[in-house]
């Protein structure tokens, strides 16, 4: 099975046995590979009825529901991970959010897009208009994505919340780990991808 | 009436009927030393008998779920949107049967049947009835049809009750619990209309306390009352716009107490059927049946406590129309089932059909529910 070299990253942290939860679990491959691959047990969450339905058809146990409706289903350090894959900048309250996943889980795994990414900066600056790259495909006036932030802005407020940063990889568009993104992570990082737990 | 059959119905159906000469004791201590259930079954059971699954109906209906009884019935079985060749409940590949509950009034035995003690029809001296009472009616007869574990219990409403409480008396003797449109227990507001609509029945002069059979008389006018509000909760003020607006039935006066709107007929024709159609006794024990669930009350009201015993894994599906068994209930026993670290799967269908829609072919629900059936029918080899 070809996973997504991001999602790869992520599995490669998962030890063998564990429980997961993935909030925004899209089709539900990470889930189903770890499935298959590592004997985990979990949940995803996810709110789109095609996703749903695919996560049905992979065996995978998914929970129809929206994120900004919170996670009080879940009761206290039930899971060894929870992941929220390019799911962060979407959702009303990334902060409150990334404080649920440390209250539910030991450890939280987030990636999402690098706002500062050079490219992005470039067609702000130059452009002056809101960047439409692959990695961020929609106008700003209809788009998903109502959170944005930065490698430093996300650092900045983990450091101000207690919460402490395990590892950080940067991929590019195609979700590779790149050694420039990895040297510059603001500046030449397209996706960041963090591994963090409560101090 | 069809002139031929649609190629994706179970077809022509016989309903059959199991005689039990064991006596059965209710939860309430009462015993009846032989009864009587009324059932059918679609598909053919495998060889390893592992692709049974039963179909539990809700408040007001019976075990004829799908196909037809003739070719002069009007309507298939109530469940013929999702049990068929190819369909969500795919009768190719499993073997389902529907049986009608204890102290129903479509074969199995309940208040209009003869007490042979007395001679006389039990009328309201029928035991009362507790979902768990059912659940051990229906697992004779699943003894009786040579099926030790079921691939799926399957229900809507208090259908999907009846599933739950299986997942819970019986935890060996299902793999999947599949709870569609239901609660973990009533609230006031629904008991309220239970309430109302047992009143409706009582109140009527040809009711006799219950013992109307004796005067050769139904209590028409309750039943049709209690029917009407029953509707006008299955159906939500969209669906009902929808479906009828503020359009005057044809032929009506434009002004007067004879002026019918279009829900009214609606309305009017729903409760005179089934006032022909369904005893009122055994309107009131099931609802009072539907009253009383509530697995967690032995439990400190601890859903989670209820739940632990089970052990199949759970499909659980709402609709976001459904005020009368909202999402939001569903979503309890989602939680007490992930407490419980079951597996489950929950979807919440986006419709603006009440509480009924689990019975309509709506494309995302059919979708979703086919998907998990597929899945599960590979689990189990069916």
């Amino acid at each position: 099975m070809n996973l997504r070299p991001d999602l790869e990253i992520i599995s490669n942290w998962i030890k063998p046995g564990s429980r997961l939860l993935d909030l925004g679990c899209g089709d539900g491959a990470l889930l189903e590979y770890l499935q298959g691959t590592r004997d985990v047990t979990g949940y995803g969450l996810e709110i789109d009825d095609d996703n749903v339905t695919r996560c049905v058809e992979s065996g995978v146990n998914v929970i129809q529901t929206d994120l900004d409706a919170g996670l009080q289903d879940f009761f206290g350090r039930s899971f060894d991970y929870v992941i929220m894959s390019q799911t962060l900048q979407a959702v009303h309250y990334p902060d409150r959010l990334l404080e649920e996943i440390l209250r539910i889980g030991h450890e939280g795994i987030v990636t999402f897009p690098n706002f500062a990414h050079w490219k992005n900066r470039i067609q702000l600056a130059v452009g002056g208009m809101m960047p439409v790259t692959r990695t961020l495909p929609n106008p700003w006036y209809n788009t998903p994505n109502i959170h944005l932030c930065t490698v430093e802005d996300f650092e900045k407020l983990c450091n101000e919340r207690g919460i402490h940063i395990i590892e950080r990889v940067m991929v590019n568009d195609d979700y590779r780990r790149t050694s420039a993104g990895n040297f510059m992570p603001n500046l030449l990082g397209r996706t960041a991808i963090y591994r963090f737990r409560q101090q | 009436m069809p002139e031929t059959l649609p190629p994706d119905s179970v077809g022509l159906v016989t309903p059959q009927a199991m005689t039990f000469s064991d006596p059965l004791e209710f939860e309430s201590g009462a015993v009846i030393d032989d009864y009587t259930l009324a059932f059918e079954t679609y598909g053919e059971l495998n060889a390893a008998h592992s692709n049974a699954i039963l179909i539990c109906h809700a408040l007001s209906s019976h075990h004829h779920a799908a196909g037809y009884h003739s070719m002069d019935e009007r309507k298939p079985g109530w469940w013929d949107n999702c049990i068929g060749l190819g369909k969500a409940i795919d009768t190719r590949r499993f073997f389902v049967v529907c049986s009608n509950n204890l102290g129903g009034c479509h074969g199995s035995t309940g208040p209009a049947s003869t007490n042979p003690v007395t001679g006389k029809p039990y009328g309201r001296g029928f035991p009362d009835i507790v979902v768990k009472d059912w659940v051990r009616s229906q697992s004779r007869l699943a003894d009786k049809l040579g099926i030790d574990r079921w691939a799926a219990v399957i229900g809507g409403s208090l259908g999907g009750m009846q599933a739950m409480q299986w997942s819970i008396d019986y935890p060996e003797r299902l793999a999947h619990a599949i709870v569609i449109a239901a609660a973990p227990r009533l609230s006031a507001q629904n008991i309220a209309f239970n309430e109302v609509a047992r009143t409706a029945i009582k109140s009527d002069p040809d009711f006799h306390d219950g013992d109307y059979y004796g005067h050769n008389v139904i209590p028409e006018r309750g039943l049709r009352l209690a029917r009407m509000l029953g509707h006008i909760t299955y159906l939500s003020d969209d669906s009902m716009h929808a479906k009828f607006g503020r359009e005057l039935q044809a032929g009506s006066p434009t002004r007067g107490y004879d002026m019918e709107f279009q829900v009214e007929s609606y309305l009017r024709y729903q409760g005179s059927k089934f006032a022909g159609e369904f005893d009122a006794n055994t309107y009131l024990l099931m609802t009072k049946t539907l009253d009383h669930f509530d697995p967690a009350k032995e439990y400190d009201d601890d859903l989670t406590r209820a739940l632990a015993r089970a052990q199949a894994k759970f499909f659980v599906m709402s609709f976001t129309g459904d005020w009368r068994f909202s999402p939001e209930r569903s979503r309890e026993i989602v939680r007490a089932l992930l407490e419980n670290n079951l597996d489950v799967v929950y979807a919440r269908i986006e419709v603006d059909e009440g509480h009924d829609a689990f019975l309509m072919k709506i494309p995302q629900y059919l979708q979703v529910f086919g998907a998990y059936m597929q899945r599960l029918a590979r689990e189990v080899g069916a």
